[in-house]
């Protein structure tokens, strides 16, 4: 490990807004990751990378409170949230948004009622206005129109995006994205950035975002973390660009210019 | 905290809209009926405006009566000015009003006429007709490439199958089957009782379960647990593109899928059965000697001398016969599934509920058939 992978991501004396402190990752007694420590500052689009198989999904489980932290833990605003009881979790659950690999839309409701049913849960909103809020979430992720299809008969790219409506609807303090462009062309991976940054401006969210994506990686992320599969830790960590550009780590290097810097 | 309101005052300019206080759906939510009253008279060359000085906080819930307000508005004519919302709340607004909305995408939900409806019922129901006949032409044509050796499968697969289908079911069909005799034999006890006949309980149920109770049991327990299974594992592999992995392979689904479900399950049925059979004579025979102080032995050779060899090759033909029928249908279902989770779950409903009724349906023929042929 060298110094050239690791800048800081927190400005002096900014608070994160997510904290991750010697966090272990195990399956049994199979160890995915060992002793990850970073901080997430607020308002940031924070890139979890890494070759494939190396945790990064895990790490937003454990980071979500879906799994429990071999060892070390998770804290936001300061205060612990892993290993919390199923009840203490819930309300916290509020504040995060999540957007799964393939959308994880409920097959047996149509785009609004996935979008409405977070809305039914938390608030106390009669169904017109639930309804109207609904069509606002599939307005901006660009599904007006859509909202009494069933996630079946859309497409892959609009399941997507159907998703994140789903994930915004509560206005979450923290956007959980997991594999944004997975199955997506460009174009519409593009737009899905483009829609992601503008949701982060506008609603002044965080959003953790795991993907080996490239182009949105050095379009969108403000700051990032390499996780290596071999050696089970945080190889570097920085802004996407600065590690491009500092970063001398063979494995960092090769993945970040898709091997073609390897002799440059 | 103060909790959130709107309000509406005009001016010189036009009518200004005043929101105020923390906006956060998950804890109150303003009357705006005064608002919208005031929005509402509004006319063409009005103008809306915003004043949001004092707004602390604000969420989707604000958007959403903003975005009903301003569509009042502009069906009046008014002009609609967002200078005065913070940032991110115009450009928020202005994304849900970029993308125009598909027309032709919205659903009609027009209900058809009666006619209508029972036409496109009539053909649906005989496009299903033909299915079924394909399904199961393509299912004997695949069960001779079987036999002659050139079915391409797994053998692992199909062990596992007869695995899960046969040893894997033992438990409960010991259960139902042992409960089923002991009933029975209750059932019987009462009404013999009546004639000092109770030997005869051991005719009874050594008879019923023979016949038919133990092949209905077995299959009944069999639908619901092997039918619904293979309706999920099929339709599941469908939902996840598996099956068109093989179709590109140049394998045919059915013979690598439902060749080995339908032999698992007919070959077992019938040792099932001959279990079931067991189990249920047990059952009575306990009935019989706890209420009704037979002995063991009495009980045994009564049943023996109850039973027919051609009475029990004919239970054991009915199983293998409900056997093929269970795997026909779950696998059916499960090969026309849709391509959502919910559709999975449908297939092994219709699995269960048409594995069923072609039992008992084909429990009727039997009994018919059976009666004419003096069995």
């Amino acid at each position: 490990m060298t110094d050239s992978c690791h800048e800081p991501t927190l400005q002096p004396g900014e608070a994160p807004h997510i904290e991750v402190r010697d966090l272990t990752m195990a399956f049994g007694d199979f160890v995915l990751q060992r002793d990850l420590s970073f901080s997430i500052p607020r308002n940031s689009i924070f890139v979890i990378m890494g070759g494939s198989g190396c945790g990064k999904s895990t790490l937003l489980r454990h980071i979500l409170g879906l799994l429990d932290p071999a060892a070390g833990s998770v804290l936001l605003d300061g205060s612990r949230i892993s290993g919390l009881e199923a009840d203490e979790r819930q309300a916290i659950m509020s504040r995060f948004g999540v957007l799964y690999q393939s959308g994880a839309l409920w097959s047996s409701m149509t785009l609004a009622e996935n979008v409405s049913l977070p809305l039914e849960e938390y608030t106390e909103l009669d169904a017109a206005e639930i309804r109207e809020i609904a069509i606002l979430k599939l307005a901006m992720v660009g599904l007006k129109g859509f909202e009494d299809y069933y996630p079946a008969e859309v497409s892959g790219g609009m399941q997507k995006r159907a998703g994140l409506a789903r994930a915004i609807a509560l206005d979450p303090e923290i956007l959980c994205i997991d594999e944004p462009s997975a199955g997506l062309d460009p174009i519409s991976s593009k737009r899905l950035d483009d829609l992601i940054q503008e949701l982060r401006d506008s609603l002044d969210t965080t959003v953790v975002m795991v993907t080996h994506e490239l182009p949105s990686i050095y379009a969108i992320g403000t700051d990032s973390i390499f996780l290596d599969a071999e050696t089970r830790t945080m190889i570097a960590s920085g802004p996407p660009n600065w590690l491009r550009d500092h970063c001398d780590h063979p494995t960092v290097r090769t993945f970040m210019t898709r091997g073609e810097g390897e002799d440059g | 905290m103060t909790g959130p309101r709107i309000e509406a005052t005009r001016g010189p300019e036009g009518l200004t809209l005043t929101a105020s206080g923390q906006w956060d759906i998950e804890v109150a939510t303003p009357d705006a009926q005064a608002v919208e009253r005031a929005v509402t008279s509004l006319g063409p060359g009005d103008v809306l405006l915003y004043d949001t000085a004092d707004l602390e906080k604000w969420d989707s819930g604000l958007l959403a009566l903003l975005l009903r307000l301003e569509s009042i508005a502009s069906d009046r004519g008014a002009k609609v000015d967002r200078r005065g919302l913070p940032d991110g709340a115009g450009r928020l607004l202005a994304l849900a009003e970029s993308s125009p909305a598909r027309e032709d995408a919205r659903r009609s939900e027009e209900k058809a006429p009666v006619v209508d409806r029972v036409g496109t019922a009539a053909l649906d129901a005989i496009d299903e007709a033909e299915e079924s006949v394909t399904f199961l032409g393509e299912t004997t044509r695949a069960l001779g490439r079987f036999l002659t050796g050139r079915s391409r499968y797994r053998k692992r697969d199909l062990w596992l199958l007869v695995q899960q289908a046969g040893a894997g079911a033992l438990g409960i069909v010991s259960l139902v089957s042992f409960l089923l005799g002991a009933i029975l034999a209750f059932v019987g006890a009462v009404q013999l009782q009546q004639f000092g006949a109770t030997i005869y309980v051991a005719n009874l149920v050594g008879v019923a379960m023979a016949r038919d109770m133990g092949a209905l049991m077995t299959a009944i327990v069999m639908s619901g647990r092997s039918g619904a299974a293979y309706a999920a594992q099929l339709g599941s592999m469908k939902v996840n593109q598996e099956t068109d992995a093989l179709v590109t392979l140049g394998i045919s689904p059915v013979e690598f899928l439902v060749v080995p479900r339908v032999l698992a399950l007919s070959s077992m049925m019938p040792l099932l059965t001959l279990y079931s059979v067991l189990m249920g004579i047990a059952g009575g025979a306990l009935v019989g000697m706890a209420m009704l102080d037979l002995s063991l032995t009495t009980y045994w050779n009564q049943t023996l001398g109850a039973l027919s060899i051609t009475g029990l090759v004919g239970g054991l033909f009915k199983a293998l016969v409900y056997g093929v029928l269970i795997a026909l249908a779950g696998c059916r279902e499960g090969m026309r599934c849709g391509g959502s989770a919910s559709a999975v779950g449908d297939a092994a409903t219709a699995a269960v509920v048409s594995s069923i009724v072609a039992i008992i349906s084909a429990a009727g023929v039997f009994a018919w058939v059976f009666y004419v042929l003096g069995i």
